[in-house]
Order: structure tokens, then C-alpha cells, then sequence
């Protein structure tokens, strides 16, 4: 009975979490303009997402493409960025090494919108014409923190006598950097830029602050006023379920990769 | 005599804490060099200073005459060999090895064949295409050696390199680092710190302890002649004993007296004397015999038997000898003049500095005592204190100053223990309680429980 009661609660606990998702998957493949309402079977949705004659706004696929460039290019800073600090940060000692790890975590807790206003507020002191560039700065500085964060680790672990084992055999320290101490903190910024990629796909309110008012929209400011306007666009269940799937393929691809490599280390 | 490093005058603090105090060393060219001593004691420091990763505070480091101060490690003719290791877990074996001569640039045929060569030199033949996480302990040291003397560095550098293996890897590694130096002709500086690896693999030890050099010598004359208590208690079992130089060639301890060969002391001078254990001999002529002595304790150790006795005198020695005698037995021991080692005494008392704060108080190592110095005031005093003289606390508050206890010496009927304040200072006391090493102590005076007074005199009159 215990076991039956466990594993209800486990059943309801997914399909909570997951019906939303499932809703919005099915409903992705009828034309209704209204979510909920089934009109039919139709691949129409993906077929127009896909060429762009859209039924509801059409800037949805600028929006998109807005949202993968800020983000690659927000995550590929922050990722240098941040591994160069983190290494830093590693180097340092005592208190100095304390108060910085704390000030790098205090972004992380801090909540978006008061790091979205407070950026606003600094570009306007500056007098920067906000757009891209205002966005990308911003999403660099809430995203650098979490690649630290995914870096230290790497750097705590690895043998500190590493580095300068390479110095010792010749290499100057920008070699022993490219050759010895990069390689071994790759996992690491991987999954620091992943992260930062991440952050930066779905931020509403720092965007929505930092991003002036020559109408750059990512996909999430998109939504926000293409609610307000009245219904959500149709193809936005296609694009909603495609995003959904990209994700969940790369989850399962990095969870058997890791699968790979533990059995790899517990076979030597 | 060919020196190919050559230290000098070298300091080096971390912080407010000296690690590294006035070392000044030669290496002569082809010498397998070690830096022994207790952890914390600088060796470590000091290699990593000749390797170029720290940097000296004072001093200079020479090789073949010229000042390695501001050479980067890289350019350094010297190799590494770092405790744990430290290979490249992203190359495999061979690439590990040819990491050095890549870097500078030697053709790849070039390469192929002195890492082949190496790879035979430390029997690591077949594991070329290893990723280097799958060698064992072992297996990595040698290739982490294999990795520095491919580069045929000048001076081989070597941080404990055999700690982390078992004892029994660990002493086959001994013989076979042995014979590398032999085949190789590189100059090694081995730390390590332990005596018994020392002692083994080197031309000459180097004794370190609290960032200055106990001692130089080969390992013959570091065992058979230390210099100081420390020497003697690190290096292998000893007895060490409080005595007294009655003149040239002749000693009291134990309150006994022996001939000894150790000469130009002085008479009746106060000296540390030292007897190895294994240098106590069981006799059954009475005429031979010198003292006598009840066996308290028999234990078997392998090759030997380690026996504690009380002598008449009441002072406890450690024996030791390839026959067992019955726990509880009478005997007869003798010792040879030439097996007595006579030191000089480090100090009489403990000397300090401090002034005098009023008629009952006297402040020192900024606390106040409880001290009448008759002297007015303010006035700078120079305090002598006898080891008997202070007295240690289980309960930190009970004592004036906190202390740790830092370095333990067992005299035979007492023990000589060395208190680092939390200050820093040092202050050593002669007490017949058990301490720990690592213990925290209340420490106060109390001068009923010695025979010689607190001598306190003007600090002034000292400096005429």
C-alpha cells in the first residue's frame, strides 16, 4: 500500500509538471487561433513557422533570431569572462579570496529585476543609446557569475601542481595555459557557457529594462507583448514544442555521455 | 670543487612568518642532495624557490655562478619531480613525456627515441599509448620522472616523490632512484622527510627545522654526530641526556661517569649527550660493567629486541640488542668512549626580554607576570628563566600566556618540552608531566618548583 501511495504520488507529481507541455504540443498541430479550441489536425502551424507567413505576428521569427544571437554571444563572452576570474579568483588567498567569491554570488541572489532596473538606470546615467549591445552587455554581466561558479570546481579538483609542472618543462605561461590548464578546465567552461546560454535564452526582465526603444524584442519580450495585444500568436505552439525537444535531445545526449564516461572510469 | 648551486643568505616569509632564516648551502655537481626535516620546516619552500616558483625574500640562489633570481621557471635548466605527480591527465603517456622537448621544438624523430629511451630507463616500456589515469601510484611516478630527465635537465628536483606509494613500492623506487642517479650523472635534490629515505639514498643530507639548517653532513656523520637534540631525536632512536663535561675526554650523565673521545668543551660544562640504543652493550663481566640496570620492558622489532631499563640512578634508557633480557632482570651495560656523542647545550635557561611594570609585575612577551625584580618601573629587564621554572596548565585560563606544545624530548628521567606561544615565541621547559605534541597549554611561573632562581638583572647591564 506505502509502494502504491509512492508511486501515485510520483505519477500526479509528472503529469502536473508535464501537461502544460503536452498541452501545448498537442494543441501545436491544430490551426485554431484560440489555445484550446481543436480545429482539426494541421501541420499548417510548423509549415508557416517554418516559412514565416505567419497568421499572428511575423516579427516572431526576428525575435528568435534576436534571442540565439544575444544569447551565443552574451554565453561566449561571459564564458571567457568568467573562466579567466574564476582562475583568478583561485589564485588569490584569504580574505581576499572570501569577499570575491561573495561578491560574485551576490548577482546570482539578486533578483533580476532590480539588476534589470539598476542597469537601465546606469546606461541612461552613461547616456548609451540602448539596443543590442546595451542587452548583450547586460546578459554578459548576470551570466559571467554562473560560469565562476561552474569553473571553480575544475580548478579545486585539478592538481596544483599541474601548471607548473608545465612551466617546469619549458612552457611559458600562456603555453602552460593553452596546453595544460584550458584543457582541464574545458568540462567546466562547457557547462559554464551552457548555463550562460541558458540564463540568457530566458530572461524577460532584465531585457525588458536594458533594451531601449527601437523595438529590439527577444522571444521572451515578444510573447510579453504579443499577450498584451491580445492572444498569443498561433505559431507559438509549434515554436514553444520545438524548443521543448531541442532540449530534452540535448539533455538526453549530455545524461548518456556522462553515463559513458563514469562506466569509463570505473572499468580502469 | 665544483659547486653547481650555490645558496646564499637566503630568507623567505610567508606573511608575518619566516619560513626560510639566513640558509646558506653549496651543491657540488652530480651529488644526490637531500633536504630532510618534519613538515613546516621549509624544504619544501626551498625547492620550490630553486625551481623558480617562489621567489626569494633576501639572498640569492646561484647556478654555475650565475643568479637565478628573476629567471622564470621555464627557462630554468632544471626539472621537476612533484609529490603527487603531477601529469597531464588530457595526454597520454607519451605525450606526456614529449611535452618538454615539443615545447622545444625537437624533431619528432628525435623525440620518439629519447622517449623510448626513458621509457626503458624506468621500466615503463610497453605503456606509451596509456592514458595516464590508469597507471597505478607507481606507475605515474615513474613516468612523472621519466617526464622530467627525458629533458636532460642539469638538476633533478624531487618533492617527496615516493610519499603517497606503500612502503614496499616505496623502498624498491629508493633502489631504483638509486641507480638512475648512478646511470644518469644529473645532480638530484631530494626532499623528503623521512630519515630513513635520507639516510639511504643520499651523498649528503641537508636538516632543516623551523626554516633554518640544522645540519650538513653525509649520512654517516649526520647519524653518528649530530650537532643538536633536534638532529639526534629526528634522526633514527636515542637516548638523549642531560650531562656535564667533567673535562677533556671524560663525561657525567645518567650520574654516571664515562670516557668519551669528545674533547675541547671546557670543564665542568653543562652538554646534551647522546647514546644510540644499539650502542648499549649487556655484559657479565663485572669488570666491564659500568652501570647497572632492571629491564622494565621487552619487545620484539624484527631484527632486534627494544628493551626499556631504569638504571641504579633512576633514569630510563632504550636498549637495543639481537638478545631478549627477562622484564624484570638485573644487568650489567657498558658504552664505548667512541659511541658517546657530546653536544654543546642550546641554551642554559630561557632568556628574556621585558620591563619591569611595578614592584610585582613584570611584563614579558606582552603579558604581566608575577615577578618582584626590585627594580623601579619601566625599567627594560632582562629575565632568565629555568626550564623547571615554568609550569604548564591543562586549563587555558589558568596560565598567564596560551601556548601549543611544539617539539617533545624525553631526557631519560624527564621531559624537554618546547612551547610555541600564540605569539610565535618559543619558550622550553623541563617537566616531568605527559605532554602530546599539538596540546594547548596554560603556561605561568612558578619558581618553588625550581632549584635555580629567576635571575633578573637590568637589560643595560647586560649590553656592557
Amino acid at each position: 500500500m506505502k509502494k502504491f501511495f509512492a508511486k501515485l504520488y510520483i505519477w500526479v507529481l509528472l503529469v502536473v509538471l508535464y501537461a502544460p507541455l503536452v498541452f501545448i504540443a498537442i494543441f501545436s498541430f491544430t490551426e485554431s487561433k484560440v489555445l484550446g479550441s481543436w480545429e482539426g489536425f494541421s501541420t499548417d502551424l510548423y509549415r508557416n513557422l517554418l516559412t514565416g507567413q505567419m497568421q499572428g505576428n511575423a516579427s516572431l521569427l526576428a525575435a528568435v533570431k534576436n534571442t540565439v544571437l544575444i544569447a551565443l554571444v552574451a554565453a561566449a563572452v561571459s564564458t571567457l569572462l568568467g573562466s579567466v576570474a574564476a582562475i583568478g579568483i583561485h589564485n588569490m588567498k584569504g580574505r581576499a579570496k572570501k569577499a570575491v567569491t561573495f561578491l560574485n554570488n551576490i548577482p546570482m541572489i539578486n533578483p533580476d529585476i532590480i539588476t534589470g532596473v539598476s542597469l537601465f538606470l546606469l546606461f541612461v546615467f552613461l547616456h548609451f543609446s540602448q539596443g543590442y549591445l546595451t542587452v548583450i552587455l547586460a546578459h554578459i554581466t548576470f551570466c559571467t557569475p554562473y560560469v565562476v561558479l561552474s569553473v571553480m570546481p575544475k580548478l579545486q579538483q585539478m592538481n596544483p601542481n599541474i601548471y607548473e609542472a608545465a612551466l617546469d618543462l619549458g612552457a611559458t605561461p600562456q603555453v602552460a595555459l593553452r596546453k595544460v590548464l584550458i584543457p582541464q578546465l574545458r568540462p567546466g567552461m562547457v557547462s559554464g557557457f551552457i548555463l550562460a546560454f541558458t540564463m540568457s535564452l530566458d530572461d524577460f526582465a532584465v531585457t525588458f529594462f536594458t533594451r531601449g526603444t527601437i523595438g529590439l524584442d527577444t522571444l521572451s519580450t515578444y510573447i510579453y507583448t504579443d499577450a498584451r495585444k491580445g492572444g498569443l500568436t498561433p505559431e507559438l505552439r509549434p515554436l514553444m514544442t520545438l524548443i521543448f525537444l531541442v532540449v530534452l535531445i540535448l539533455l538526453i545526449i549530455i545524461n548518456i555521455r556522462q553515463d559513458r564516461l563514469s562506466k569509463l572510469k570505473e572499468n580502469r | 670543487m665544483d659547486k653547481i648551486i650555490e645558496i646564499k643568505n637566503l630568507s623567505k616569509s610567508f606573511g608575518d612568518k619566516k619560513v626560510l632564516e639566513d640558509i646558506n648551502l653549496y651543491i657540488r655537481r652530480g651529488e644526490f642532495i637531500t633536504l630532510l626535516g618534519p613538515s613546516g620546516c621549509g624544504k619544501t619552500t626551498l625547492l620550490r624557490m630553486i625551481a623558480g616558483f617562489l621567489q626569494p625574500d633576501e639572498g640569492s640562489i646561484l647556478m654555475d655562478g650565475k643568479e637565478l633570481a628573476g629567471v622564470p621557471p621555464h627557462e630554468r635548466p632544471l626539472n621537476t619531480v612533484f609529490q603527487r605527480y603531477a601529469l597531464f591527465p588530457h595526454l597520454d603517456v607519451y605525450d606526456n613525456i614529449a611535452f618538454g622537448l615539443k615545447l622545444k621544438k625537437v624533431p619528432e624523430e628525435e623525440i620518439e627515441k629519447r622517449v623510448r629511451r626513458v621509457l626503458k630507463l624506468v621500466a615503463m616500456s610497453d605503456y606509451e599509448d596509456r592514458d595516464v589515469e590508469t597507471l597505478s601510484g607507481g606507475q605515474q611516478q615513474r613516468i612523472a620522472i621519466a617526464r622530467a630527465i627525458v629533458n636532460q635537465p642539469k638538476v633533478l628536483l624531487l618533492d617527496e616523490p615516493l610519499a603517497a606509494l606503500d612502503l614496499k613500492m616505496r623502498k624498491d623506487m629508493q633502489i631504483e632512484l638509486k641507480e638512475m642517479h648512478k646511470k644518469l650523472g644529473i645532480t638530484f635534490i631530494y626532499v623528503t622527510h623521512d630519515q630513513e629515505e635520507a639516510l639511504t639514498l643520499s651523498d649528503t643530507v641537508v636538516v632543516l627545522n623551523e626554516g633554518r639548517i640544522q645540519q650538513i653532513g653525509t649520512p654517516v656523520d649526520i647519524y653518528n654526530e649530530p650537532v643538536n637534540c633536534f638532529v639526534a631525536d629526528f634522526i633514527g632512536e636515542s637516548n638523549i641526556l642531560k650531562g656535564r663535561m667533567i673535562r677533556d675526554r671524560r663525561v657525567a650523565f645518567i650520574k654516571h661517569e664515562f670516557d668519551c673521545v669528545d674533547e675541547g668543551f671546557g670543564e665542568d660544562v653543562k652538554v646534551d649527550v647522546v647514546v644510540r640504543p644499539e650502542d648499549i652493550y649487556f655484559t657479565t663481566d663485572p669488570a666491564k660493567c659500568q652501570f647497572k640496570a632492571k629491564v622494565n620492558s621487552c619487545i620484539f622489532k624484527g631484527v632486534h629486541y627494544e628493551m626499556w631499563v631504569d638504571t641504579d640512578t633512576g633514569y630510563e634508557l632504550m636498549i637495543q640488542d639481537y638478545d631478549p633480557y627477562p622484564v624484570g632482570s638485573e644487568v650489567m651495560l657498558y658504552i664505548d668512549p667512541d659511541d658517546i656523542q657530546v653536544m654543546k647545550k642550546e641554551r642554559l635557561c630561557n632568556t628574556l626580554y621585558g620591563t619591569v611594570k611595578d614592584a610585582e609585575t613584570v611584563t614579558l612577551l606582552d603579558a604581566d607576570f608575577p615577578l618582584k625584580s626590585g627594580f623601579e618601573p619601566g625599567t627594560e629587564v632582562k629575565v632568565e628563566i629555568p626550564f623547571e621554572a615554568v609550569d604548564l596548565m591543562d586549563n587555558l585560563d589558568d596560565g598567564i600566556i596560551d601556548g601549543e606544545v611544539h617539539f617533545i624530548l624525553y631526557m631519560g628521567d624527564h621531559y624537554h618540552l618546547t612551547i610555541k606561544t600564540d605569539d610565535g615565541d618559543f619558550l622550553w621547559v623541563d617537566t616531568n608531566d605527559i605532554w602530546d605534541k599539538g596540546d594547548l597549554v596554560g603556561i605561568r611561573l612558578n619558581p618553588e618548583n625550581s632549584k635555580k632562581e629567576i635571575k633578573i638583572t637590568k637589560k643595560d647591564e647586560q649590553a656592557q
